[in-house]
């Protein structure tokens, strides 16, 4: 297998073939914010937080989703780049009810800690306060539409791990939302196997495990790698 | 007339937001006074639609004085929802934690917010009657009534991780084991703080003569009293019936929290946000009754501690019944104080408070759940009806503050009837007259923001209206 050397902000980093740049920092310990990408599953390039600078275009990048190549110059941390993840960070606050302090995962939040990193201190924009809804039809999960920032980590650990597809979107734009089956109730879904891989992915308390008290869940992706490897060696079998 | 208003000073020693205003006749004699809360905030409106498992936390913001209370009684009503009886790890751990929230904010009340009127005088002037002004008097006093409050809080922090709006109890129970290490740090706290309130009741009790005009005439009347009961008859805070006794020391109604409101109810009224609690079967005013301290001491039998039932004697040779001075309530908190630390002593001697489970799991059984415990300020109540999956289609709070709303009233009008009885064309009330109209609320160490969840600061404000409705003058006490 071809390796690639590369430059990502300012130090040389190796990347296997096929490899994307966001793997290939995180590899060599550089950290790019995201909110969607996690190791393991399919990358959608939905949250645009990891966006990146490489020399000669004129476009951003998504990390997670551009391959590392040869002799490549990547800038991770710009003011620009800085600036536009803050508003990306501010818009998700705005547009859900993200109310940290009685929150499941306070504490623990992806979103929360992306927002502290990034000097998230107030939002710009009017918040929408959209009246959305909570399911906790499911006998041990629940789902917090308000906490959702449609980063559809779920849906795709549901699909691509678990193998249920239980989970997916429904509606577009700011109507979109995360449904259960056909948007039935969690409760009356056929498919869920009940595996709990959504609730642990999820990086906010939009998935949670209920009668938990707030700030106690924590949560931890890092699973579904270990879930991945497992099935490559096939140490279960 | 003209209208005039005069900024007096910064004086918030109270906890939230209120406004008196007194009536005068055409002789320009106080006819009436009335307490006013002057703000909202609606826990019961926005916890609509949201999961019962986030009662406490969402609850607890209701106060950062009193959290655990507000926890306690929505733990309960949870546990009440989920069909569940808590493992005795738990309900031992959210004792301790109400022995030690008591014992914090009794601590506030009297240390921060009360001793500057008891021991620098109520007509001392304004600048002179103060913490600053009591830090300069008393550094040794004030110094161990902030370590008192300090000892509260780090019991709750060692039990719920965190000082203020801890999330460790929740329905079922709590959420981990009380480490048995946390022994010793809380043992070695106890002789101090005994020590420290003993200080406290011997410079309090010799105090009290020189108030009799405040203690005859601050909110001295008779009317019911409302705490939970234990069988035994020994203070309880956290289980028992409620009962309700007149100020004979009759015993008019005892009855299961989970029935509260069969037996209670509030009445709003046009000028306040503060609604007032009455007893069902008397009606409304005559139903009014206290609750807190006083009223705990008044029901109780005994206090089940060597230390505060000796205090609890001496006490009881105030009155023949029950205690009705208002100005009491200070006493009956520092010897509450002494009986909490007692409690906290004998908790941690309890090996079932390190022990495990410490959560009783279930899924929801029940549409409707009540909490209720004894909070600082009185009974406190939380009622909750869930749809079919859990989330929340009505709330109800009974607040301590709210029960005794009209009491406070009550005793705001005696004192400006005894005290200021007129106030003459172009005058104003006197500077110590006025603090005493404070102190008569202060007596019952009120929390606005948990009755009526008014956020922030606010003066306290003074006005005094003609026959007519006509507003004759105001003081403003702290306008920011």
């Amino acid at each position: 297998m071809s390796v690639h050397t590369l430059e990502i902000d300012g130090r040389m980093v190796t990347a296997l073939e096929g490899e994307t740049i966001l793997a290939a920092a995180e590899d060599a310990g550089i950290f790019i914010p995201k909110l969607c990408a996690v190791e393991g599953l399919s990358a959608p390039g939905a949250c645009r937080l990891c966006m990146v600078e490489i020399a000669g275009q004129n476009k951003l990048r998504a990390a997670c989703l551009t391959r590392a190549a040869e002799g490549m110059v990547v800038r991770t941390e710009t003011s620009a780049l800085r600036e536009q993840r803050k508003l990306l960070v501010e818009l998700l606050l705005a547009e859900g009810n993200h109310v940290c302090s009685v929150c499941v995962v306070n504490g623990y939040c992806e979103l929360q800690s992306l927002a502290a990193a990034l000097d998230v201190d107030h939002v710009r924009f009017t918040p929408r306060y959209p009246a959305r809804t909570i399911d906790l039809s499911h006998e041990r999960f629940g789902l917090d539409h308000n906490r959702c920032i449609l980063c559809t980590r779920c849906v795709r650990a549901c699909d691509e791990i678990e193998g249920a597809h239980t989970l997916d979107v429904a509606g577009r734009g700011r109507t979109a939302r995360i449904i259960t089956d056909l948007a039935e109730p969690w409760g009356h879904s056929e498919s869920c196997t009940g595996c709990g891989k959504c609730v642990r992915t999820c990086p906010t308390g939009a998935l949670f495990l209920k009668n938990k008290p707030a700030a106690e869940m924590k949560k931890d992706s890092g699973f579904i790698r270990q879930i991945i490897a497992a099935r490559r060696e096939k140490i279960w079998i | 007339m003209l209208t005039r208003t005069v900024v007096v000073d910064r004086v918030t020693r109270i906890e939230g937001h209120a406004k008196i205003s007194l009536s005068l006749n055409e002789a320009r004699e106080i006819e009436s006074a009335t307490f006013h809360v002057t703000e909202f905030r609606g826990f019961e409106k926005f916890c609509e639609r949201r999961p019962y498992g986030e009662m406490p936390a969402i609850m607890s913001r209701v106060c950062g004085i009193c959290p655990i209370s507000h926890i306690l009684a929505s733990s309960k009503a949870g546990d009440m929802l989920l069909g569940v009886h808590p493992p005795p790890a738990a309900v031992k751990q959210r004792r301790l934690a109400n022995y030690a929230q008591i014992l914090q904010s009794h601590a506030l009340s009297f240390f921060h917010l009360s001793s500057p009127d008891l021991l620098l005088g109520m007509d001392a002037p304004a600048p002179k009657r103060n913490l600053f002004a009591l830090l300069e008097a008393e550094p040794d006093l004030l110094r161990r009534g902030i370590r008192l409050r300090q000892f509260g809080q780090r019991v709750i922090e060692l039990l719920g991780g965190k000082r203020i709006h801890p999330s460790w109890s929740g329905p079922g129970g709590v959420d981990s084991r009380f480490p048995h290490a946390h022994r010793e740090e809380i043992l070695a706290w106890i002789p101090e703080a005994l020590e420290s309130v003993s200080i406290a009741l011997q410079r309090l009790k010799p105090l009290l003569d020189s108030f009799r005009p405040e203690i005859e005439n601050m909110g001295n009347f008779p009317s019911l009293f409302l705490a939970t009961a234990s069988d035994s008859g020994e203070l309880e805070y956290y289980d028992g019936k409620i009962r309700i006794m007149n100020s004979a020391g009759e015993v008019l109604a005892d009855f299961l929290p989970e029935r509260y409101f069969d037996h209670l109810a509030e009445t709003a009224s046009s000028d306040s946000y503060m609604k007032a609690a009455y007893y069902r079967p008397l009606g409304y005013p005559d139903g009014c009754y206290r609750v807190g301290p006083l009223a705990r001491l008044n029901i109780a039998r005994s206090a089940g501690t060597p230390r505060a039932d000796r205090e609890l004697a001496e006490f009881r040779q105030r009155a023949r019944g029950p205690v009705c001075e208002s100005f009491l309530y200070h006493l009956a908190r520092v010897i509450e104080m002494l009986h909490m630390i007692e409690r906290i002593e004998q908790s941690i001697d309890d090996p079932e408070l390190f022990g495990e489970p410490v959560c009783a799991h279930a899924s929801l059984n029940a549409r409707e759940g009540v909490g209720s415990c004894e909070a600082p300020r009185g009974t406190l109540f939380h009622r909750y009806k869930v749809d079919e999956n859990g989330l929340l289609t009505k709330a109800d709070l009974l607040i301590a503050t709210s029960q005794n709303n009209r009491a406070i009233n009550m005793a705001v009008e005696q004192t400006a009837r005894h005290f200021i009885r007129s106030i003459p064309a172009g005058g104003a009330p006197a500077d110590g007259d006025l603090n005493r109209l404070e102190a008569a609320v202060r007596c019952y160490d009120p929390c606005l923001s948990c009755s009526t969840h008014a956020l922030g600061r606010m003066p306290l404000t003074v006005e005094w209206f003609g026959p007519d409705g006509k507003l004759l003058g105001s003081l403003a006490r702290g306008a920011a």
